[in-house]
């Protein structure tokens, strides 16, 4: 099967350049056809090879494919090499198969809009990218496919280019990732000046030979690494495009800032967890940068009124979940809170996208309110996303994944109990959050009246990514009841086992704990949002309350940090110097040599008894000096 | 002979050109195409035979030659010699010639004989400066290229094209000269030592000279170039020169002539001084990273588009003097991918600067926007040069910034740590150019028509081969190869002289 | 042949007049009396020339007075020609009127 590797990317790229180069030529129906069908189809093929791959395991792991050598200098030389294994296999599918669901429901969102052809060269480009991405072999081809979906992510920000808010939301967001990206690069330099190779598998098999454990040089090369995976997913300190990407339509939200791309950063440690094994530093950073930002980001979202906001802002604190995981070594969980992630979370962006659709565009949930009769089926499967979200016990999917991260944030070898106080609270954050956002959007009174109803084309993806969200999380149970460990096994010829500390409680404990968190998170928001809506009127006339509140929904003042630190400066720095402070020097000279001309052209005046004096004084002069010496 | 006929083409075409002119406006331009075009036909001919019979010249490295003496008396010679590094810069040369003289078919209407003449006689220079092998040739060639430039700002540029012109001329004259004085006291040194006066490329290059005066002849080659290049602090006169050019004037000053100084800093200073080189490679790499942050933090405050553009250029020449500079194969097979890439995407940029302009008949990108609109067809193709200017996998740009930067982190890490902000920077000047002109509300109303077929088709060649050089790029590696491990060969084995003073006599 | 007047008197003299006619061209604003005073200088350094042939007995000296003589003739005609145009063009013989040449 591993011949038909190409077909994965090439399909999508096929799709791109049909439209891309006659997009405008092309009806509606032939666009909406080659664009949804080439990710289908490419979905088609994943499943195919995938299931290929795994009637082969354990022998044949992985299937490789080299398409060409895309260049080669020396002792350097980058091949354009597919690969899959399990870890890329889980990958490509939720790209492939939740891309296709999102390009499905896409057709008819999309439907009304003017650049409906450039809209599926943009996503198929962005499939393509992201394909490649995971699919890459070396690390070189990896940041083609990182780079090519941060253009994506840019193009399908700004899509909508006339709003100039839009424009400046897509710069915002390439710059910052570029900022990543740049540390990558380095990181890639070190890694090659260190192992002589890009190809991951080689780096893999050869860390422990290549690195001491636990040296300068191994952190500095894997914290480089994780800045470039800060940069894509969202985490502190880079978090802040994440938000304003909300500017796109809904589907890219999903698709790109939910399921997939955000995810990049934890698809490359994990994928390179050789190097981040090798150094503890880099481990306890990731961690604390995970517990930091799930923290951060989740109270961020309990202020934000625009619902879309708050997904963003409830999908970085997800993806810091993630970065715990990965930091205290719980690789394969991380893996699957991801798998979970995309999801749920491109459920219910797809759902809010439908419900904003709906409502002329509105995006503020006080403005919604009263959804749950008008729009049924959005409502049963936002609901299935929401309690998948908030990790209702034993119902959701995002329960059985967001657990084992709890277990391990304090079980696992880099653990600790703090990470996971942390992490416990985040969790009744979440609930909280998550139970404003429903009861704001579908209970309560109407305020907006609605337009149409979603069509069929946008309800079906949603019912089938509810099915996954609630039901997934079977494939992997936790240790203490029904211990079945699929998902794990799955993984573990890729990804390490964890490494358990000694003496830790029993796990009931935790689940329990866990649950409780989640049970009180709902009550808050149930409380506050339902039950009792005046109190929330009380704790305003509190100014502390207030002023906390304004700080956490500016998300915690870092936009505002960046611009008066790092933009305003440059900017003036630019714009004073517009005109070039180096061709002073040579206008300067320029100016310089007229200055002199002027001085000299003024003893030319012209009157004849005044170069009779010169003459005399300057004979004179000579004659004096001669009999001088 | 094959590459006297490459000149000798474009001269002729030029003279054809001009007394074509005197009875038709349309004829002169049909004679530069056809010039151009019977020239690169000559490359690709020379391409497909050095590349069919493997390197006929015993050399190695010398693919072809062509030898006459021209003034004995004081050694000159008249020889033409191409290795695979002058074969791409040739071919680079008559394909910008080609899309030069296609993008001035409407623009230029007065005079149209003089320009074609001036045009294709820089085209001449250019050659001749990439084939010369005698170092008065050499000059005679630099001196070729300048004057009909001068003429294209003077007369064709825009409103302030007397100052851009006299500061060009003013620069590349001023230090050309100290180029000249450099040969000349090479010309000495190495007659005074042999007994043998001549300019000779070949014999020159073996030159022993003295660490001290070495220095100061590299210095006269190494300003000629800096300025030609340029390298930050002598950029000033190429924002000038690029805003008030017309359009093929930018495109051939970004694309060709800039890329002479590049040439002749691999061709001439490092082989001929390569102790010197070493000794100052630190200080000339910091001035490269210097070029690409300057150049990036100018670029995004201008709003000139073409002068944007040209800031752009001193960024990117930036990495170019870097990368000769860290002095190893990757960094070198880098600078050569980015000379030809940097063509291809400035040049575009420029072009679109000028479809630009004759649509909307300014420069200023204050008052574009919302170009995406009514002309989706250039704003994805400035996308895709915007996306090429700022590295982007994928395009060529990006393998000839990987190369310099990963030639450079072995040479010295932290240059490439400061270089790589320059990554960030060129993001957020070429979205900016995206931006400001495809992006937002448009500001102006009037009705403007997307490229036309001619123009189509310029952008399309551009575009298919800086996408072709970013996926496979392994030809051009491959062509610049062995000048490159010839370069390196070179450098080991003068650093395998102990010490400075072994080389004093 | 024994001269009764010294030498060095009669290029004292001859001095005293250069000096003389250097003052009268600086301070006069009439170009004729300019020129005079040029005549001056002329006339001084041809009695210089003269002292100095009859002092070392040559003939050269009174050859380059002659010389001086022919010179001065036709340089007077082509001055006054000058100052005679220069007085039809601008009413005035005034130097200080005539600064047109300046840079």
């Amino acid at each position: 099967m591993d011949k038909y590797l190409w077909l994965i990317p090439a399909l999508p790229l096929a799709g791109f350049l049909i439209l891309a180069l006659a997009g405008n030529h092309l009806g509606r129906k032939s666009v909406a056809t080659v664009g949804a069908g080439s990710v289908c189809l490419s979905a088609l093929v994943t499943f195919a090879v995938g299931g290929a791959l795994l009637s082969g395991m354990p022998e044949n792991a992985v299937y490789t494919q080299t398409l060409w050598t895309w260049f080669e200098v020396g002792a350097f030389n980058a091949k354009i090499t597919l690969t899959l294994d399990v870890l890329s296999l889980i990958f490509v599918f939720v790209i492939t198969f939740i891309g296709a669901l999102i390009h499905i429901y896409s057709t008819a969102f999309m439907e009304a809009d003017r650049d409906y052809a450039r809209f599926f060269a943009s996503m198929n480009l962005f499939v393509l990218s992201m394909l490649t991405l995971v699919m890459a072999d070396n690390l070189l081809l990896m940041y083609l496919g990182w780079e090519g979906v941060g253009l994506c992510s840019y193009l399908l920000i700004g899509f909508w280019y006339e709003q100039p808010a839009n424009g400046t939301a897509a710069r915002k967001a390439f710059t910052v990732t570029r900022i990543g990206d740049a540390a990558m690069a380095i990181g890639l330099f070190m890694v090659f000046q260190q192992a002589g190779t890009l190809v991951i598998s080689d780096i893999q098999a050869n860390a422990s030979v290549i690195w001491q454990p636990n040296t300068t040089i191994v952190t500095v090369t894997a914290l480089l690494l994780l800045t470039g995976g800060l940069g894509k997913s969202a985490q502190l300190p880079l978090q802040t495009w994440l938000p304003d990407a909300m500017a796109g339509p809904s589907p890219v939200s999903a698709l790109i800032h939910a399921a997939t791309m955000v995810t990049a950063g934890v698809y490359l440690i994990a994928r390179m967890h050789a190097i981040f094994a090798l150094s503890e530093t880099a481990r306890l950073v990731i961690a604390v940068i995970g517990a930091a930002t799930l923290l951060l980001a989740g109270l961020t979202a309990l202020t934000q009124y625009d619902i879309k906001r708050v997904l963003a802002y409830s999908t970085i604190s997800q993806i810091g979940y993630m970065f715990l995981a990965l930091g205290v070594g719980a690789w394969t969980a991380a893996v699957f809170h991801f798998m979970i992630h995309a999801f749920f979370k491109a459920l219910l962006f797809l759902a809010a996208g439908a419900i904003i659709e709906s409502l002329h565009h509105e995006h503020n949930m006080f403005k919604m309110g009263g959804l749950k009769d008008k729009m049924p089926v959005v409502f049963w499967t936002f609901l299935a996303g929401a309690i998948s979200l908030a990790a209702v016990p034993l119902v959701s999917a995002g329960f059985y994944s967001k657990d084992q991260i709890l277990w391990y944030s304090w079980a696992a070898d880099g653990g600790s109990p703090l990470l996971w106080a942390i992490a416990l609270s985040g969790a009744l954050i979440t609930a909280a959050y998550t139970t404003r956002m429903m009861i704001l959007t579908f209970w309560g009174e109407s305020h907006t009246p609605i337009g149409h109803q979603p069509g069929k084309r946008m309800t079906m993806p949603l019912v089938v990514l509810a099915v996954f969200s609630v039901l997934a999380g079977f494939i992997e149970l936790p240790h203490n009841f029904g211990h079945f460990t699929l998902f794990s096994d799955f993984l573990h010829p890729v990804l390490p086992q964890t490494i358990m500390r000694e003496n830790v409680p029993s796990e009931w404990l935790f689940q329990l704990l866990a649950a409780l968190a989640t049970l009180g998170g709902i009550f808050l928001g149930y409380y506050y949002y339902y039950e009792k809506p005046a109190r929330i009127e009380r704790l305003r006339r509190n100014g502390l309350l207030v002023g906390l509140y304004r700080f956490w929904f500016s998300g915690w003042a870092f936009d505002a940090l960046y611009d008066s630190v790092l933009v305003k400066p440059f900017i003036f720095i630019s714009k004073i110097n517009k005109s070039d402070i180096t061709d002073k020097l040579y206008t300067g000279i320029a100016a310089m040599t007229g200055e002199m001309y002027k001085l000299l052209s003024k003893t030319q005046s012209g009157s004849l008894r005044w170069y009779i004096m010169g003459l005399v004084v300057g004979a004179i002069l000579i004659l004096g000096i001669q009999i001088m010496l | 002979m094959m590459l006297v006929l490459l000149i000798t083409v474009l001269m002729v075409g030029a003279v054809a050109a001009i007394v074509a002119g005197e009875w038709s406006r349309n004829l002169p331009r049909w004679i530069a195409l056809t010039a151009c075009i019977v020239g690169s036909l000559l490359v690709i001919s020379i391409w497909a035979d050095t590349s069919a019979s493997s390197h006929p010249v015993t050399d190695g490295q010398w693919l072809m030659g062509f030898r006459k003496t021209w003034i004995p008396s004081f050694g000159i010679t008249f020889h033409l010699a191409v290795d695979g590094l002058s074969l791409l810069l040739l071919a680079l040369t008559f394909f910008l010639g080609i899309l030069a003289v296609l993008c001035s078919w409407n623009e230029i209407r007065e005079r149209t004989g003089f320009y074609y003449f001036n045009l294709l006689w820089i085209l001449a220079g250019v050659a001749g400066v990439f084939m010369a092998m005698d170092l008065f040739l050499f000059y005679f060639f630099w001196e070729v290229m300048l004057i009909p430039m001068y003429f294209l700002i003077g007369i064709w540029g825009s409103e302030n094209r007397v100052y851009a012109a006299y500061k060009f001329f003013i620069f590349t004259q001023a230090s050309g000269l100290l180029m000249f004085l450099a040969i000349l006291g090479l010309y000495f040194i190495h007659g005074r030592d042999t007994g043998v006066y001549t300019f000779g490329y070949f014999e020159l290059v073996g030159t022993v000279i003295p660490f001290k005066t070495a220095f100061w002849l590299m210095s006269g080659f190494m300003i000629a170039f800096a300025v030609k290049l340029p390298v930050f602090p002598f950029h000033t006169w190429l924002p000038d020169a690029h805003g008030e050019a017309p359009t093929a004037g930018s495109l051939i000053l970004a694309g060709l002539l800039l890329k002479t100084g590049a040439y002749g800093m691999l061709r001439f200073v490092v082989p001929m001084f390569p102790e010197v080189v070493t000794d100052v490679a630190v200080p000339a790499m910091v001035l490269g990273v210097a070029g690409i942050i300057y150049g990036a933090v100018m670029a995004y405050s201008q709003t000139d588009l073409k002068r944007l553009v040209a800031f752009t250029s001193v960024s990117h020449m930036g990495f170019v003097i870097t990368g000769i500079f860290a002095l190893n194969e990757l960094a070198l097979q880098g600078v050569v991918m980015q000379l030809v890439t940097h063509a291809l995407s400035t040049g575009a940029l420029f072009l679109l600067a000028g479809m630009i302009k004759e649509r909307l008949h300014t420069r200023n990108i204050e008052q574009m926007g919302g170009l995406w609109g009514p002309m989706p067809q250039m704003g994805t193709i400035g996308l895709v040069f915007a996306m090429a200017s700022l590295g982007l996998p994928g395009l060529g740009n990006f393998v000839a910034e990987f190369l310099i930067l990963l030639g450079v982190f072995q040479a010295e890490p932290w240059i490439t740590a400061v270089a790589a902000t320059g990554l960030i920077f060129s993001a957020v000047y070429s979205l900016r150019i995206v931006g400001k002109i495809f992006l937002g509300p448009r500001k102006t109303m009037e009705a403007v028509s997307d490229f036309s077929v001619r123009e189509m088709l310029i952008m399309a060649a551009l575009t298919v081969s800086v996408i072709w050089l970013g996926l496979f790029p392994q030809p051009v590696i491959d062509t610049a190869k062995p000048a490159i491990t010839e370069l390196i060969r070179f450098m080991d084995v003068q650093s395998a002289v102990p010490d400075h003073e072994s080389y004093v006599k | 042949m024994k001269s009764s007047v010294s030498v060095e008197v009669v290029v004292l003299l001859a001095g005293l007049l250069f000096a003389l006619g250097i003052v009268g061209v600086i301070i006069r604003k009439n170009i004729i009396f300019m020129l005079l005073s040029v005549e001056i200088m002329l006339n001084a350094s041809g009695l210089a020339f003269v002292a100095a042939g009859s002092r070392w007995g040559q003939p050269d000296g009174q050859v380059m007075f002659v010389f001086i003589l022919a010179m001065a003739a036709a340089e007077v005609s082509i001055g006054l020609a000058l100052i005679l145009q220069i007085y039809h063009q601008h009413k005035s013989l005034d130097i200080d009127n005539l600064k047109e040449m300046n840079g």
